[in-house]
């Protein structure tokens, strides 16, 4: 174990970091707009949109990643002209935007099924409950059916959380030097994998750690209901 | 229908079609996930004995492993057996008197990498199954006088196994998806095909679109193996849902 090489090889890696978060954060937030999205379309759309959705998610969930990457980024490159006349190329030509697009597309199939599965959750006797005391449509949604939802659906989401961390890896391999573009180059360059392999995984499981800790505080927050009482006197 | 016919003999079986080609990759795929899948299950039984040891430091052990295995992008694992591999194995020539570089065999890279990330995902199913294990079922199975390994054999696999099928059945799903990313070995596997054609042909769209459906095909198929197999598991058991 060389820890000066270590120590180096943490100073190069770090100016990844920024790069990783922002793939990551970018596309988590607009994959979670969409799944929204998707997944009420699965819920309130009928067979049409059930049938939309349920081929999206079996699209998006059935194949790798990477592929879905290169599809867009390499594929739709075939597309050029088209697209320049779109005005879409400005886009399509950054490696950074297509693999945005690619994992806010993939998220958004595996959040959409985790949301669906939070909505259908909500028990039917709390809506009628909440009918019976005069609610109804968005005021209902947003009372009642939303919070109870995403308090079950927060839990798996925060895996899935944990999973696009880790899935803005594959951005290095469309030539975006993020954490694992630069540890992927120092290691072809030193020939260290051992090493390097310890501090960018140390570099990911911080963060991970990070997380995780934040998703325990949110849903701390958010189920109060069965938190243990305060003892009181009376 | 122009477009379609061109697509049909790019990606067909004629003289100048890919077809073979692919069908080949799409098999290689397979052969990486399938051993890497079994490694995995190797593995991850070896784990799950250790979480459920009763010595604390086999169980700090395994529990550092999953954490590590599951927090860490996969692609940083391929990239330490490939070159941390080759250094192992230039070194171990150097020991022989061979100077020079020494690759890593691409397919025993996909092997490793793949079967040590999902024996971390694996025991996690495996200890989830044991759980549930009716603690009824180990009990009887001592008070007839069973030896721990007749037990495991008997009640304790069978059980675990049954109970680990859909979990299993995700962690296979998984590790296909995975073995795309062996293509950056080298390995020509489905998705570095498609790269090769794509490549000699300029049709990129095309390939990476057929190797998007073969790779839907495989899941497809692999999951109604599964669902097959949870239901003849399941035969001559009671459900409550």
């Amino acid at each position: 174990m060389d820890f000066i090489f270590m120590w180096e090889a943490f100073l190069t890696l770090l100016p990844g970091l920024p790069l990783t978060l922002e793939l990551a954060v970018t596309s988590i937030v607009a994959g979670g707009i969409l799944a929204a999205v998707i997944s009420l379309i699965a819920v309130v759309g009928g067979p049409i949109g059930r049938g939309f959705t349920r081929g999206y998610v079996f699209v998006f969930r059935g194949s790798p990643l990477l592929v879905q990457m290169f599809l867009i980024y390499y594929g739709l490159g075939q597309f050029r002209p088209l697209l320049q006349d779109l005005g879409l190329w400005v886009v399509f030509r950054e490696p950074y935007w297509c693999a945005v697009i690619a994992l806010t597309l993939n998220t958004a199939a595996y959040s959409s099924e985790i949301f669906r599965g939070g909505l259908q959750a909500v028990s039917v006797q709390q809506v009628e409950a909440a009918r019976a005391c005069g609610m109804s449509g968005p005021l209902l949604f947003r009372r009642i059916v939303l919070p109870i939802a995403v308090r079950q659906a927060l839990p798996a989401y925060g895996n899935e959380v944990i999973l696009m961390l880790k899935a803005t890896a594959l951005a290095s391999v469309i030539t975006i030097m993020e954490v694992t573009g630069l540890a992927g180059k120092l290691i072809a360059d030193s020939f260290r994998a051992f090493e390097v392999f310890i501090v960018a995984g140390a570099i990911y499981l911080a963060v991970t750690f990070f997380v995780t800790r934040l998703l325990m505080i949110i849903e701390f927050w958010l189920s109060p209901h069965l938190r243990m009482r305060p003892p009181s006197l009376t | 229908m122009e477009l379609i016919d061109r697509y049909l003999v790019l990606v067909g079986f004629g003289e100048t079609g890919w077809g073979a080609l692919l069908l080949s990759a799409a098999a290689m795929t397979l052969g990486v996930s399938v051993c890497g899948f079994l490694t995995g299950t190797i593995l991850g039984s070896v784990i799950t004995f250790m979480q459920l040891s009763r010595y604390a430091i086999l169980r700090w052990l395994a529990d550092g492993y999953t954490t590590i295995l599951r927090g860490v992008p996969d692609l940083l694992v391929i990239y330490l057996f490939y070159f941390g591999g080759s250094a192992f194995l230039g070194y171990v020539g150097g020991l022989f008197g061979y100077q020079g570089f020494v690759g890593m065999p691409a397919f025993l890279t996909g092997t490793l990498a793949l079967g040590v990330v999902s024996a971390a995902y694996q025991s996690e199913v495996f200890r989830g199954a044991f759980k549930s294990v009716a603690s009824g079922e180990l009990e009887a199975a001592s008070a007839v006088g069973m030896r721990p390994w007749p037990k495991f054999r008997r009640i304790i696999a069978p059980l675990v196994l049954r109970y680990a099928i859909p979990g299993l059945g995700n962690t296979w799903q998984l590790v296909l998806k995975e073995s795309a990313l062996i293509s950056v070995t080298g390995l020509v596997e489905l998705l570095r095909q498609s790269q090769i054609s794509a490549g000699s042909t300029r049709r990129p769209f095309e390939f990476y679109l057929t190797a998007v459906v073969l790779y839907l095909v495989i899941t497809w198929a692999s999951s109604s193996i599964f669902r097959h197999l949870e239901t003849r598991t399941l035969r001559g058991t009671r459900r409550a849902l």
